[in-house]
């Protein structure tokens, strides 16, 4: 094995061709993936509180909604966002926002349904203890629903953004480079080292998804005390 | 204070509150009795809304609480309910869980509701508890936060579901005694629970129920004094609880 076609070729696996062009590569993948991340948790929490708070033909319709995103893969939204939106609104989505959209909206429709778990796992007297206090349905949420679940959603958002991290990769199909694009560029350059390209990225995927663990694990300990039951 | 105008209520086909009525005074303690299934618990969350009700007509302080215009959580806000599972909120320390309602429903400052707060610990005898979380506390010492927190809120009448069902017998007469002082200073309160020394104790008047349906509601003396006055159901009942 060779594993100077790494070093050689380092600046680009990790930036592409920025800064004389586009970001790229491990950074890309890094963007692509904080973005939908963060997108996704918002999105996650706004429906699953939805689901919570919703009853009859609403809830159903939210169900169907979320159902739909959470049936159709990855790649084929990625690329109905690119061909089809300019179609039908008449102006180009970048192949970058294409991507988080997509991400996005698959990743929160997962963590809707988590968020709702994390809410109905809680004891249905804790909703009437802050009932029988006063508290309407948002305050009883707000102040003794959520703070409780999240700590108990947290596993499920991690393992959504993890999933998320890898999905990143499908952006390829939209020739958007980030790092599998990158890879795949650099290996059909070369042409001779694709078990080391493909051992690098894979170990940089490792380290990107690793971290996102450590890091998480860190805040549940700093966090830790709000985890704890009764 | 509270009246119970002929109020039923159905799960399905399932008749759980027949045609209840009754009328509780300003400063009355009245204890709900019968057997598991009676239709005890359910009946005293139509008081504060907790549980729907399909006929009939509760108001309380002059407030009608199945009526569609009715601020549910205004009226609950001065309504103490003490559950049978405490349900403290556990991710909140003592203090916290005190304050909580205050501040938010209420309007009072994070000061004033801690400083209440205290207060009422001290009187429930758990000075020096503020800080701990309800996972550090015995079962007896959670359920008295809990009647603090109902306390906390001014409210102008208790409801006690089943308060003393959950805690080992040891822990049961710390409890009772702060239900006990609580009904001494004229505290309006509401007891669903099965100690009979208690009712005995403070009950001015017992309901006994039985499939949904109030079949007993006499002054306490009567109830535990008069047994050959009491109805069929009732006097069974009580010979199976009290003790021998």
């Amino acid at each position: 094995m060779d594993f100077s076609v790494i070093t050689n070729n380092l600046s680009y696996f990790l930036l592409g061709a920025w800064p004389h062009g586009p970001l790229g590569g491990a950074a890309l993948t890094l963007v692509l993936s904080v973005c939908s991340a963060l997108a996704s948790g918002v999105l996650g929490l706004v429906f699953g509180v939805a689901l919570a708070m919703t009853h009859g033909a609403a809830h159903q319709a939210l169900v169907l909604f979320l159902g739909f995103f959470r049936a159709i893969p990855v790649l084929m939204l990625i690329f109905w966002t690119y061909f089809l939106l300019p179609i039908v609104f008449g102006f180009n989505v970048p192949g970058v926002g294409t991507v988080i959209v997509a991400l996005s909206l698959i990743g929160g429709s997962y963590l809707a349904h988590s968020v709702y778990a994390g809410i109905r796992s809680l004891p249905p007297g804790q909703w009437q203890a802050a009932a029988a206090l006063g508290l309407g349905r948002v305050q009883a949420l707000r102040y003794v629903i959520l703070p409780q679940a999240l700590p108990i959603m947290l596993p499920s958002f991690l393992n959504q953004w993890i999933a998320l991290i890898k999905d990143s990769s499908l952006a390829y199909v939209i020739g958007v480079g980030e790092l599998s694009f990158v890879a795949t560029q650099v290996s059909n350059r070369e042409m001779v080292y694709p078990t080391e390209i493909f051992l690098f990225v894979a170990l940089l995927y490792f380290l990107i998804c690793s971290s996102l663990e450590l890091g998480a694990g860190a805040i549940a300990r700093r966090y830790g005390t709000a985890a704890k039951p009764t | 204070m509270i009246v119970i105008e002929n109020v039923s209520k159905w799960y399905g086909k399932t008749r759980v509150l027949d045609h209840c009525s009754t009328r509780i005074a300003q400063g009355e303690v009245v204890v709900v009795c019968g057997p598991s299934g009676s239709g005890k618990s359910t009946l005293i969350k139509t008081i504060n809304g907790l549980e729907p009700f399909d006929e009939g007509r509760i108001v309380v302080n002059g407030v009608s609480v199945g009526a569609p215009g009715t601020n549910l959580p205004k009226l609950r806000a001065h309504v103490g309910m003490v559950f049978q599972s405490f349900e403290l909120f556990p991710h909140l320390t003592v203090i916290e869980n005190l304050a909580l309602a205050q501040v938010v429903v209420l309007g009072r400052s994070r000061d004033e509701a801690r400083t209440r707060g205290q207060g009422y610990l001290a009187r429930v005898g758990l000075d020096g508890f503020a800080d701990r979380l309800p996972a550090q506390l015995s079962g007896g010492q959670q359920q008295r936060v809990a009647i603090a927190r109902a306390l906390c809120m001014d409210p102008v009448c208790m409801l006690f579901d089943e308060p003393t069902s959950a805690l080992d017998p040891e822990m049961v007469g710390e409890v009772l005694d702060v239900m006990v002082e609580l009904a001494g200073e004229g505290m309006t309160m509401v007891c669903v629970t099965h100690e009979m020394g208690f009712a005995r104790k403070v009950a001015d008047r017992v309901i006994f129920m039985d499939q949904g349906a109030i079949l007993d509601d006499c002054a306490g003396e009567a109830f535990f004094g008069d047994p050959d006055g009491r109805p069929e159901r009732a006097r069974q009942f009580l010979a199976r609880v009290l003790p021998h």
